[in-house]
Formats: C-alpha cells, structure tokens, sequence
C-alpha cells in the first residue's frame, strides 16, 4: 500500500471535452456564416448575434442529450452568461481601435507645440496643435486638485478618525453628490461665482466645477483606503502621547500615502474628460492663456468639442487627434493609480 | 466589629482634549461638512437664478413643451414660453432605454466574473470594465455618433419593420437617425461597466455556507445562482441599476452628439426626435438672452432634484445589500 | 450485523475507555431490519491536496450500507475534507486535488463521464452551521433540493411531511410552513436542514459536526434522529465529540496528523475503539491524553 500518490483533477475538462467545444464554435462560426450570406442581415453585429444563437443551441442540446434538462437549461445560461461579458468590453475595443484608427492621421510633428491661434478647425491638419488645450487642461486639473484634494481627504479623515455624529449623514451626502450631473455643476458656478464675482470666463471657473464633481470621488476611494489601515498604528501612536492630529498626521496619512496617491489619480481621471461644466464656464480660448484667474481657456475636451462640431472632415480628424491625446493621458493616470494600488504594502 | 462597605461612586474621567486636537477636529469637521455645503448652495443658486421663470411660468415649466422668447431691439422680452416637458420626457425615455438594454448584460457580465470565469480571466476583464468607466463622455459621444449610430440605426429598422406593430416602436415619419433608441444604446455602454461593478460586488457577498448547501443537494450552477446569488443580491441589483439609471439622466454631451433636439415630447424610442435637460442647456447656452439664461437656471435646479433623488434612493437599496456598492 | 449488547458485557476496564465502551454498548439494537439500499460506499486510496499541500493520505474505508460510521480525531487531520471527497465537494475549492477511488455501488464516483450533480442527489450533506435558505419558506426549504436538481416529484405535500416527520421536525412546524426559514431556532433550524438534505432520498447522509453549533437539548435530538434514519441510509458523521461518537454510531474510525497529511490511524466497531483500541495512539486519544 504506497502512501505516494500523485494529485489529480478528475473533475476537470478532459482534451475530449475540449475538442468537442472548439468544433461547437468552429461549426457556430460557420454556420453565422452561411447563415448571414442567406440572408438579409449585415453586419458585424448580425454574425456574432447568429453565432451565439448557434453555439447556445449546439451547446445545450449536447448537454440535453447526455445529462438531461437541467443540465441543459445550465449550459444555455453558461452561454448567456459569456455573451453579456462580450457585450460589455466589446465597445471597449471598437472604441480603442477607432481612436487610434482615426487619430493617428491627425497626429503631426507640431501637435503639441502649436495652438489654434492662427488656424482653425477647419485647417488643413498640419496647421495649428494642441498646445493651448494640454495646458488649459493641465491649469484647470492643477487648480480643481488644490481645492478638491484637502476637501476630499478632509471629509474622509472626518469619516475614518473622528467619526462624529454627522458621520451617517456625511456619508450619504458624498454619495448624492456624486451624482451631480456635470452640467448642473456648470450651471451652479456660472450662477454663484461668475455672474455676480467674476463675470467673465477663466481656468478658476472651470476647476471650482470640477472640485465638485472631484470631491465624492476623492473622499470615497480615500475613506476606504484609511478603513484598511490597521487600528493597531493608532493606537500605538496614541499610547505613545501623542495628540490625535499627531497620530493622525504623522502615523495614519503617511501609512496610506499611496492608496490616497490612487485616490487623488481616479480623481484626476474622472474629471480629465469633463465637457460640459468647461463649455460653460471657460470659453474655449484657442492660444495659451498664462493667467489662471482671468480670460478664457481652452482644454482638450473643449478643443475637441470646436473641432468636432466644425464637421469638415478635417474638423473631425482634429477632434479624433485631441480624443487621441486625452485618451492616452486618461490611461496613463489609470495605470499609474492600479500600479500605486498594486504596490501598496498591505 | 460590622465594617460597611461603601461602594465609591465610580470616577469622572474628564477627557479634555488638547487645543491642537480641537483645532484639528474643527478643521476636519468643517472640511467633512463641505459636501452638506456644497448640494445646498447648488439648489440654494439655481432657485435663485430660476425663480423668475419659475414663478412666470408656473407648473408649465414641468408641463409644457414649448421653448422659445422673443426679443424686442433692446433686448426686452416680448414673450417666452419655458416648458421642460418634450426634455423631460427624453431625459426619462433615453435613460429608460439604457437601463433596460444595460441592467441584463451588466447582470450577465457579473454573473460570468463570480462564478464562471477562470481567475486569470477575471482579473483582465475587471480591470478593462473599471477603465472603462473612467472614458471621458464626450469620447462616447463622438464614436456613438460617428460609429455606432449607423448600425444601431440598421437595428432600429429591423425592429421597427418586424416590431413595428407595437406603439413604442412606430416610426411615422419614417425618420430613424439620432432617435433616443441610439442615445440610449450609447447611454448604455456607459453605465453598463458601473451596473456590473456594483453588481459584481454584490454577488461576491452571497453567503458562501447557502452556496455550498445548494450544491451539496445536487444543484447545476444556474440552480445555485438562481437559489442563492440572486436572492441575495436582488436589492442590490436594483440599487446598481438605479445609479446607472441617475448616470443616464445627468448626461450631457453624449446624449447632445446623437440625438435630434426637438421640442415636442417623443415617446417613439425609434423616431428621430427628443432631447434631454443637459442637452438642452449645452443647445441653448451659447446664444441665449439673460433671460434665458435664468430658464436654463430653472431647468438645472429640476434635474438636480431629479438625479439627486433616484441617486439617493438607488444608495439606500444599495446600502441595505451589505457593504455600498461603488 | 449489529450484536446484542449482552457479549459485549464483559469488557469493562477501569477508566475512561470503559464509560465510553459502556455508552457504546448501552445503545438499543436495531429492531428492524435495514432498508438501507445498495452495497454501500468504499474508499480506496483517497488523497487529498490544496495546492502543493498534502492533507490527506492514503485512506482505505469502507461503510456498509445501513450503517452508522463516526469520524473522530483531533482537528485539523483531514476529516472534513475526507467526506468532502465523498460528495465531490472537495473540488470547488481553487487548486484542490485528490488520487483514489471512491465507489458508490461498486461504481466509482469520479469516473469519467460521471454526472456529478447527480453524486449528489444520491450522497448528501449536513453541515457544521445550519443553512436554510432565508429567501424560501419552512415548507420551500425541505422541498428545495428537488428545485435544484429539477426533479419532479408526485405528490409534494406526503414527501414533505414524511422527511419533516423522520427529520423530527414535523410537530413544531406543522402549522407554520409558510413562515421563513431562518425564523426556527438553530437546533431546529439544523432539522429543518436534514429534513432538505433527505427530500432527494439519499443513499448515504454525510454529516459534519452536525451538533457542535448546537445546545444538548436539540443535539440529542438530532442523535435520536440520526439512530432513526440509520435503518434506510448509510450515514458517515465527523464529529469532536467522543461520547457523541459512542452514542450514534456503529463504527468509528480514528483520523491523526502528525503534522504531515491526515492518515486513518484505526477503524473499528464503536465499543472496541473506544474499550481496547488496537493503536497506541488510538487509546492515547480515547483516554483524554491529547486533543
């Protein structure tokens, strides 16, 4: 009796039941095939529709006919299950591959040196860049994060530490304030600090709308950050004397400085792409405007609102360039906040 | 020699803070209060800006479709007509359609992560549907308008053509492009990668212990989920998709891309006409009258009570699943 | 099968083996005859693994059918994850692994081709912690299994009644089936889930400290039961409790881990194991030295 025995899986896909599965969707794939060429369908859409069909039929019959209904009914549902994940990240790349397919032909060597001071839309592509809206974008990101950033961490720092009475209320609070819709924003500063204050467009204008629209976020991923850091450090800071502030800014905060960094960073992404507080608020300036408090800003999402509504075919490659570079700045931010999330000492 | 033993009364523990700590509780408080702050200025202004308007038109703002003024040469209003109905309907329409196209193929989705996907597939796809949610909208907007609008259009004639019978689906005049049926599909596939997140969340939660019971009597996976996940998870479903649904309604430039704005109210998903609040705010901010203006005011003080509303119901189902969905 | 207690009077060593051996004995003898189907459930050679981690080695066991079996030993050794072998419930667990037969009938459950929800429906569970389902009324709970597997069934009401009955549910709930499942207290609510686990007529029962979540009172009562329900099924119950194991079963086998994989050290008559245990550490265990 040898108590040496090697670890096996009994219960898992053998190459017969592998096999049988690639010919059922080969055979789907064909039949979409024939079945669309008989028809009145077109489309894309219309193959990969007869092909699930196909594959849900073959696949639920063969567990009909071997283990009976309810393996059946569960085999349709296993279909059913993976085409709603296909339906979800298939626009993903269609989106992806768009911008690249029709931002590449826009992109240019004075892309990001040029403004659109002395071209407009219209132009032909090599004219005019992009200049002014990476640096409106950037102001208006730089000044929405000085206003949002300690509002944020603050109210999450009320949430985690001092968890006053307010806390319940606080927090239902943030979440309806996260869905303030964008525009509603727009119109709240237009009311309250233009008109009556300022009365005319800047970068402020427009970043006091996006420290809103930034607070939820920020205060929602930073009070889940602080919630993971262990009682234990606060308590090991207060029973060493210190004052809670202290423990709190010198234990707590550098503990989770990372997991705030990300906070920060999908704050930055939620609002990067922001259209319709900025066409409200900052005019749209088309050359690089130094003065934050004053005069009116561009921004990628308002230089590709210009260029898209130009509608001249060279209008709409311009505004798929801009989406082009927005897209590449919004991913870079993204994947630095899951590398800082990945990194993160737990 | 009988001693009593008096029983002191316990200790009063005064636990005075130090001036720095109420300096820093006052400060966290105050930053904490900001967003109670924040919500009320924003009715607090745009009542104040609207209520002009408000108080001219009455309850026809809510009622009425019609959106036009007339100027004299100085710029005094001879006569307006502010209603909100024909976008309100198309705000409720748009949001409608996304939801009911979202809500089964971000379920779907859910389903598949939890409980069929292998773990090396999960983390993939999890991580391109949070990315996804984080795309600016006016991206969706222009490759809605520019790539999807097409095909969706195709589709929006099949059904009409087989479907048609059905009052929702007519379409006379035959006039398919920029219906709410395309903004809704594009509304979709924004609020499907937030739906399934939450609802991904929601299904991780369900007891593991009432999942290997249903097992352990012989049921197949579908028998689980149905038994046990969705049980569960039904409410929370349901909050995920009311988020989804306040999403759809606030939207802005996306919706403004693809639909035809038309101020008559439009129940026909297929026909090209309707419009939503933000919408109508972006068409008619750049060249509108001071008084317009203050209409525009009005109109955002009803949407943000109207979002305001669904996303603070949708919270509270969300929040009695167990852990707040994201 | 089952001798009377009277030849096995005459063991009766002083200390602990002895008043277990005596509880062992003191159990009443089957009056009638088994009705328990099949041949039974062999084991042969089961291995288990999670991962690279070797948890269980080697165990040749054999229940026979209509019998009652107690799994004893300290925890950690494999016990649980044993009978999870047994309803091929081991294997929902992320890099698990297992080598060796085990046959129902004569035919081996993880054979190819083998419909494993249906393993199931023919080898049931009862579990540590009862887990009706609260979404489903009394009633909706006993009758679920047959839901879940999709079976259909003639007469719903007589087969509900019948398991609340042998379950020894059926008189506190008789009049409140409609009420939800999660509104009994936990030794009924552990009823309630025997009396699930019975509705797809199992040949064999697996119990995994069924009692340990629960107070004497009910504990005795699902004993009772368990005694009962040993005339049609063959039942396998892990349990820490030694006076348990005297109380219910027929035959126990001791589990040990020395820090390595569980092995089955020894597995005997329940009056034997516990009055002259074969292994040394077998008695060490039955006296009380260690676990």
């Amino acid at each position: 009796m040898s108590a040496v025995a090697t670890p096996q899986k009994p219960w898992a896909k053998k190459p017969a039941d592998r096999i049988r599965e690639i010919s059922f969707l080969l055979g789907s794939l064909a039949f979409s095939y024939g079945f669309v060429a008989a028809t009145e369908m077109k489309g894309k859409l219309a193959y990969g529709f007869i092909f699930f069909v196909a594959y849900a039929v073959l696949s639920s019959t063969y567990s009909f006919l071997t283990r009976g209904a309810p393996a059946a009914k569960d085999s349709l549902v296993k279909t059913l299950v993976a085409l709603g994940a296909v339906l979800t990240v298939l626009p993903i790349s269609s989106i992806l591959f768009t911008v690249l397919q029709k931002g590449l032909p826009g992109l240019h060597s004075g892309l990001l040196s040029n403004d659109m001071s002395m071209a407009t839309s219209t132009d032909p592509i090599a004219t005019g860049g992009v200049l002014h809206a990476i640096t409106g974008t950037l102001t208006l990101v730089a000044l929405a994060l000085v206003m949002s950033v300690p509002l944020g961490i603050l109210t999450a720092l009320y949430l985690t530490e001092i968890k006053g009475k307010f806390a319940g209320p606080i927090r239902f609070l943030v979440q309806a304030m996260s869905g303030v819709p964008s525009i509603v924003a727009g119109l709240f500063i237009l009311s309250a600090v233009l008109y009556p204050i300022t009365k005319g467009f800047s970068a402020l204008m427009g970043a006091l709308a996006l420290t809103i629209l930034m607070i939820p976020t920020i205060a929602r991923t930073s009070e889940e950050v602080l919630l993971l850091i262990p009682n234990d450090l606060r308590e090991a800071g207060t029973a060493l004397g210190g004052t809670q502030w202290r423990t709190v800014a010198m234990i707590v905060l550098p503990a989770a400085r990372s997991g705030l960094m990300t906070a920060v960073i999908l704050g930055v992404a939620r609002i990067a792409g922001e259209t319709a507080p900025l066409l409200l608020l900052t005019g749209g300036g088309d050359k690089v405007n130094p003065n934050p408090f004053n005069g009116s800003v561009g921004s990628l999402p308002y230089y590709i609102w210009k260029a898209f509504n130009a509608g001249s075919p060279e209008a709409i490659t311009r505004a798929w360039a801009g989406l082009l570079v927005l897209m590449v700045l919004v991913l870079l931010l993204f994947t630095l906040a899951r590398a800082l999330t990945s990194r993160k000492v737990s | 020699m009988s001693q009593t033993v008096t029983i002191p009364s316990p200790r009063e523990l005064s636990t005075e803070p130090r001036r720095s700590d109420k300096v820093f509780r006052g400060v966290v408080t105050t930053g904490g209060l900001s967003s109670l702050v924040i919500l009320g200025l924003i009715a607090l202004f745009l009542f104040y800006r609207g209520y002009e308007v408000l108080r001219e038109e009455g309850l026809s703002f809510i009622t009425s479709a019609d959106w036009s003024i007339t100027l004299d040469e100085s710029a005094n209003v001879v006569e307006s007509n502010f209603g909100l109905s024909a976008m309100l309907v198309g705000t409720i329409l748009c949001a409608l359609v996304a939801v009911v196209i979202a809500v089964p193929i971000s379920v779907f989705s859910a389903l598949f992560l939890n409980f069929y996907a292998p773990q090396w597939m999960k983390k993939i796809l999890v991580a391109v549907i949070d990315m996804m949610a984080a795309f600016p909208s006016i991206l969706f907007g222009i490759w809605g308008f520019l790539v999807l609008m097409p095909s969706v259009e195709y589709w929006g004639k099949l059904i009409n053509k087989y479907l048609g019978w059905i009052p929702l689906f007519e379409v006379n005049p035959y006039f398919f492009t920029r219906s709410p049926f395309v903004a809704g599909v594009v509304l979709a596939i924004m609020i499907i990668p937030i739906i399934t997140s939450v609802s991904r969340e929601i299904f991780a939660q369900a007891p593991l212990d009432r999942i290997q019971a249903a097992f352990a009597l012989g049921a197949t996976r579908w028998t689980m989920i149905k038994a046990v996940v969705i049980p569960h998870g039904r409410s929370g479903v349901v909050g995920g998709a009311m988020l989804g649904l306040g999403r759809a309604m606030g939207e802005t430039v996306a919706v403004y891309t693809v639909l035809n704005i038309v101020f008559q109210i439009n129940w026909h998903v297929l026909l090209g006409a309707g419009g939503n609040v933000a919408s109508l705010i972006i068409l008619k901010f750049g060249e509108a009258s001071e008084y317009e203006i203050k209409a525009l005011m009005a109109a955002g003080l009803v949407l943000f009570f109207l979002t305001l509303s669904v996303n603070a119901i949708a919270n509270v189902i969300v929040k009695r699943t167990g852990k707040s969905g994201r | 099968m089952i001798q009377t207690p009277e030849s096995e009077k005459e063991m009766s060593t002083p200390a602990q083996p002895s008043s277990l051996a005596s509880v062992a004995n003191a159990k009443a003898p089957r009056t009638q005859a088994s009705t328990a189907q099949g041949t039974g459930l062999e084991t042969r050679g089961i291995h288990a693994w999670f991962g690279k981690n070797h948890v269980l080695s080697d165990i040749n066991l054999d229940f026979t059918a209509g019998s009652v079996t107690a799994l004893i030993g300290p925890s950690g050794c494999g016990k649980s994850t044993f009978i999870r072998t047994i309803n091929r419930m081991h294997e929902f667990i992320p890099g698990a692994a297992m080598a060796g037969e085990v046959r129902l009938d004569g035919k081996d459950i993880y054979a190819p081709g083998v419909d494993v929800t249906k393993i199931r429906l023919q080898i049931g569970m009862v579990f540590q912690k009862p887990n009706p389902f609260p979404s489903m009324t009394i009633g909706e709970n006993v009758l679920s299994g047959l839901k879940l597997a999709q079976l259909k069934v003639d007469n719903k009401d007589e087969l509900l009644e019948s398991c609340l009955v042998r379950a020894g549910l059926w008189n506190e709930v008789k009049d409140r089936l409609d009420a939800h499942g999660g509104s009994l207290s936990g030794g009924q609510q552990q009823r309630l889930c025997i009396a699930r686990a019975l509705a797809v007529s199992p040949q064999v029962l697996l119990m995994d400290e069924p009692c340990s979540a629960l107070d004497p009172g009910s504990t005795l009562r699902i004993e009772e039961t368990i005694r009962e329900l040993s005339d049609s099924m063959t039942i396998v119950i892990v349990t820490h409790n030694m006076q348990q194991a005297a109380r219910v079963s027929d035959y126990t086998a001791f589990f040990l881990s020395d820090g390595g994989p569980g092995e089955m050290i020894e597995v005997a008559r329940t009056s034997e194991i516990f009055s002259q245990p074969k292994d040394q550490r077998t008695e060490n265990y039955v006296t009380g030295r260690f676990g």
